[in-house]
């Protein structure tokens, strides 16, 4: 058996029984894509960012593991962790907005829907925010809207780029207008950090719609998708509603939005990290890229490299 | 404005209401007919019908609220235009390839001065409203507007708002067209202009589909008007799983104008005529107008760098949470 037989027996080997696969399912060692069915090892397929090694297909992600595949290891400095949501309407629907508060928190160990910090991304240093559609379908309230317009202050302040990987349902209806003014209040602070040319860059990944979409997603300098994802303002059902014929099948997903020019590009999680680095240093300004080639060149100096290249590097 | 000699529209809690103004109207035609005097009594009556409207109307709930913000006959952005400008040139297009009828705008003469007015505008009749798409506004109604409001900040014009829709439009051409893109460029364009931004919900306030017009100085919001993270229809079928809990999501949401200024989100209440502003539309307008130019009075008094940090700071106050230390 050859090594990539092997590991392929690996990804795709039914754990013997029946019963025993659903037990390995249920204790995270298997893993099942949505898309092709096939079982997969969950430490491989985390090792490929959870795109299926099958087919291709980008399963979800949340927080956590997101900032651990999008920054450098130990440089996330996470901010603003003591706010904490409440309950302003005294909201009741089937349950009380305070109990499903408190459920969804021991459930998913996250406070609220979002997860904001600074770290470096290949060396670089930026502003990540990443919401997590565990916690309430990512739903943005209060909290959501309150960390990420001090997230995006302070890297106005400190003039750092914004990147925010989106993942929501849209406005968080148990806090009701409080809610939807956070649409605006995100977007006051963008407009401030965008006053003072600095890059701010949306990720837009499974599922962004609703108040999202209509806000600081679509107000990127430059717009990335992951493949598929479903991006939009109005849920599906309810823009069938207005139509009688059939919605195309690609309707609402990152293609849709590419073809109709809403995006700028879509990229595979794996190549995520890499696109973002190599964006924000094309947006580095001049003077940030000749101090980047000092240190090269005092690298250099002392590997002795031979004295043509170094010659060649300062007149560059 | 609305004729007074068209049939008027009821709604239920009006009932009691109509059913004593035509017991006051058949005992005036028996006692002229009867040749008798009944003036006392029908002056009591009519006493009792005015107090009667002013309770029925002082203790309106959130669904019925909405029904008043949703009356046919509510005044209307073009018709409040025409109540408190003097010149009115309406603009057409948002220069992309739309002209969207939901969403009008243009330059008014204002107590003397030019300003840019921008609404939704919903239809007076089946046909007008199949015109206007029921007041939801495309993708090119919200650019249209943008462009409008910078027209307004190159000219140094001020930016008076009237909010009344559903909600933005949800069909498969403002999805193609981007609604979501074009309301958030509204958003954080909006903190951008120097003029002052006045924003007033005169009827329906729908979620992101008024807030795409809503970035403002000073927000005013008519007494039966509503304004809402979503309708209480939606809200009921998405959290309930089922419509007809509409009217406690329309308690839950707290969207009137009295929840609003509670919630620190609303800066000026406008009070109603008694029956709302489609009982008196000339009276709804009056107390508009005399609100609008005291607040622009104020804004006027600030500088643009002024007025944009109050902007900031108005919205950037908004929201609700604990800060525990860390
Ligand atoms: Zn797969």
């Amino acid at each position: 058996m050859s090594l990539f037989d092997w590991f392929a027996n690996r990804r795709k080997a039914d754990p013997t029984s029946r019963e025993g696969q659903e037990r390995e399912i249920a204790d995270g060692l298997w893993t099942k894509c949505e898309s092709c069915s096939v079982l997969t090892y969950t430490k491989d397929l985390q090792a490929n960012q959870m795109v299926c090694l099958e087919c291709g297909h980008h399963l979800r992600v949340y927080s956590e593991e997101r900032i651990h595949q999008l920054l450098d290891p130990g440089t996330w400095m996470p901010l603003d962790q003591g706010l904490q949501p409440t309950d302003p309407l005294k909201f009741r629907d089937r349950k009380s907005y305070s109990d499903r508060l408190r459920e969804t928190q021991e459930k998913t160990g996250l406070v609220d829907a979002v997860q904001t910090g600074l770290g470096q991304l290949e060396g670089l240093p930026l502003a990540l925010g990443v919401m997590d559609f565990q916690f309430m379908g990512g739903s943005m309230g209060s909290v959501v809207g309150e960390k990420f317009t001090r997230m995006i202050e302070r890297a106005t302040a400190t003039r750092l780029p914004v990147v925010i990987v989106c993942a929501s349902g849209g406005a968080r209806m148990q806090e009701g207008m409080l809610s939807l003014m956070q649409m605006a209040k995100i977007s006051g602070a963008l407009e401030r950090h965008r006053e003072q040319r600095l890059l701010y860059i949306p990720v837009l990944t499974h599922p962004t719609t609703g108040g999202v979409t209509a806000s600081f997603a679509m107000l990127g300098d430059i717009i990335l998708a992951e493949p598929k994802a479903t991006i939009g303002f109005a849920g599906r059902r309810v823009v069938e509603q207005t139509l009688r014929e059939k919605l195309p099948e690609n309707f609402q997903t990152a293609e849709y939005l590419l073809f109709h020019g809403f995006v700028d590009a879509i990229v595979l999680r794996t190549q995520l990290k890499r696109t973002l680095g190599q964006l924000i240093r094309l947006h580095q300004p001049v003077k940030a890229l000749h101090s980047q080639r000092s240190e090269m060149t005092a690298t250099l100096n002392t590997v002795d490299q031979p004295s043509t290249l170094q010659n060649l590097l300062l007149d560059y | 404005m609305p004729t007074t000699d068209r049939k008027p529209i009821l709604l239920d809690f009006e009932k009691p209401l109509v059913e004593l103004e035509a017991r006051i109207n058949q005992i005036r035609e028996l006692a002229e007919e009867n040749e008798v005097d009944v003036s006392d009594q029908i002056h009591q009556l009519e006493l009792r019908a005015v107090q009667l409207r002013q309770e029925i109307f002082s203790g309106l709930s959130p669904t019925q609220r909405l029904q008043v913000a949703r009356h046919p006959r509510r005044p209307s952005t073009l018709d409040y235009v025409q109540a408190i400008t003097d010149e009115w040139v309406e603009l057409h297009g948002d220069r992309c390839g739309a002209d969207d009828l939901a969403l009008v705008g243009g330059i008014a003469r204002f107590a003397g001065r030019s300003v840019v007015i921008l609404g939704h505008q919903k239809g007076r009749d089946t046909k007008d409203n199949i015109a206007r798409n029921f007041g939801m506004a495309s993708p090119g109604g919200y650019r249209k507007a943008m462009r409008l409001m910078e027209h307004a900040d190159r000219f140094e014009m001020p930016i008076l708002t009237f909010i009344d829709t559903p909600g933005a439009w949800t069909g498969l051409d403002a999805e193609q067209m981007g609604q979501g893109e074009a309301i958030a460029y509204n958003l954080r364009e909006m903190f951008r202009l120097n003029v002052p931004i006045l924003c007033t919900v005169i009827g329906e306030g729908g979620s992101g589909g008024a807030l795409g017009i809503g970035v403002s100085d000073r927000l005013l919001m008519f007494e039966h008007s509503v304004y809402t993270v979503a309708t209480p229809e939606a809200c009921a079928s998405i959290l309930w799983r089922d419509v007809t809990k509409a009217p406690q999501a329309a308690e839950a949401l707290k969207m009137t104008a009295h929840d609003l200024k509670h919630l620190g989100i609303l800066d000026q209440l406008l009070p109603e005529p008694v029956g709302g502003a489609h009982a008196d539309p000339l009276k709804a307008s009056a107390v508009l107008k005399e609100n609008l130019l005291r607040h622009l009075a104020e804004l006027d008094q600030m500088t643009n760098a002024q007025r944009r940090e109050a902007r900031y700071q108005k919205f950037r106050s908004i929201g609700v949470f604990i800060e525990a230390a860390t």
